[in-house]
This record gives structure tokens, sequence and C-alpha cells, in this order.
């Protein structure tokens, strides 16, 4: 799925990264926690999230996150935006909410971390 | 220091400091992408790295991570001063945390970081003395 579809499917506003969104994206997975995040993610994830803080942007490029979605209309504060364009990672934010946003792209398709290929 | 050390350099990380958490990992991954350590490794290290500074900021006065590399591995060392662990083996528990609202806030503080940097490290040795600190020795094979 590309990160266009994926834009179109949660009606998300591009807040960075416009030039990313024929990006493939393989799997996701959301959560607020970033403690979860970093202990389960793999590389190449998108993640959905609701925290907002800088530290969420930061986490993304930890985990070579391929982009970020914001759930329930969250966007990140100019910090997060200034590091997510440098490290260019691409961020959408959905007025969805958590449960919505990965139901409509779990059932288009997108898998959940669990099942990603091995990278 | 050996004559074999490629890269030793220290990074001080500010206990409370939440607005810079995660800067000096941050850092630290950009060091090994330019040096072009396997990028498998790198996403292991990062993790680790800041796991560790998270750990620093959101519990101890200040701390000082040191980056040692040699050809044949890679070692973060992670010396803090602060309140130290009472039962590291109770802290070695996924889900068993001391985390204030405050951290929690910042999505941390669910009890995984040090389970975690064990998981992503080669080895992983963890000394404490309550009331003057913790030390993490975290060192991951090159080859």
């Amino acid at each position: 799925m590309t990160l266009k579809e994926i834009k179109d499917l949660l009606e998300a506003e591009i807040i960075c990264g416009d030039n990313c969104l024929e990006e493939e994206i393989t799997f996701a997975g959301g959560s607020d926690l970033m403690s979860d995040v970093l202990a389960f993610s793999k590389p190449g994830i998108l993640l959905l999230t609701g925290l907002s803080n800088v530290q969420s942007v930061k986490t993304a490029n930890i985990i070579e996150a391929k982009a970020i979605v914001y759930v329930r209309g969250k966007k990140p504060d100019k910090e997060g935006i200034k590091i997510a364009k440098k490290k260019g990672i691409p961020i959408l934010s959905t007025k969805y909410m958590m449960y919505k946003a990965c139901g409509l792209l779990y059932s288009h398709g997108l898998p959940g971390v669990s099942n990603a290929q091995k990278l | 220091m050996t004559d074999e050390n490629v890269l030793s350099q220290n990074f001080e990380i500010a206990g409370g400091d939440f607005s810079n958490a995660g800067n000096i990992s941050t850092k630290i991954k950009e060091i090994l992408q330019e040096i072009g350590i396997n990028s498998s490794i790198i996403i292991r290290v990062a993790i680790a790295a800041y796991e560790a500074e998270m750990n620093v900021v959101m519990y101890a006065h200040k701390g000082v991570i040191t980056l040692n590399i040699t050809p044949q591995q890679l070692q973060l060392k992670l010396v803090d001063e602060g309140p130290g662990i009472k039962d590291i083996e109770l802290a070695m528990k996924e889900g068993y945390s001391t985390a204030t609202d405050e951290m929690r806030e910042m999505g941390f503080g669910a009890g995984m970081g040090l389970p975690n940097i064990k998981k992503n490290a080669d080895q992983f040795k963890i000394s404490s003395t309550v009331g003057k600190g913790t030390v993490l020795k975290i060192i991951f094979f090159l080859n």
C-alpha cells in the first residue's frame, strides 16, 4: 500500500513529506506508548500514534519508521516537524481515532508488525 | 583505551531534561551511519542507547554515555549519578516500573527499558549502588 493510498483511506492531512507519497508501506503498528514501540517495532513500520510530542518523532527515527500517522487529529509541534523533515520521515494526521484508523488500514490489506516479513 | 580503538566518545546527559531527551542517541545513530556500521546493528544500538538515555533523563541527576568502538565490538557504557536501583532483578522484569505520570505522558515508563536494552544487546551488564547510581555495559559484536 502506498502512503498516498493510506492518506486517502484515512482522509489524512500531510504535515510533511509530500514528496514521499509513492513510498510503499508493507506493515504498520499502533501505540501511544513509545516503550512498546521501541520493544516491538521493526524497521520500515508505519507508526500510528496519538502521542504527538517530540518524543514520538525521535522514537520513529530511532526505530527507522517509514512514516508516522497521528490519530485523533493530533499534530506534532514545530520541533517534531523539524526533526521529521531533517530525517526524511513523512507525517500524516487523521481525524480518525486509533481503532478506526488501524481498522481501516488492516481491512484494506495492511498487516500488523507481527505479520511483517523478516527483514 | 587501547591502540585498537577506532572511536571513543563521551556524551553527557542531564537528568530531568525532557526537551532534549533522545538527542544523544540520535547523535550516536548518526555517527554509526557515518562510519558505516551494519544497519541491522545500528538499529539495535540506537534502541539500546535511546532506552538508556531515557532512563537517565527520567530517573538520574546526570549521566555519561561512552561509545567505544573497536574492530570487534561496539560498547555503550552508561554511568549515572542518581538514586540507583534497589532490586535489579525486579527492574529487569518486563512491566515493572517506578515511573511518574510525567514520564508516562512522554510515552515512557512502561517497565520495558532495561529488558529491551538486554534484548537488543549481545552482552549486557548492570550494577547499581543505592544512593549513588547505576552502571550499564552494553556490548554488540560487530562480526
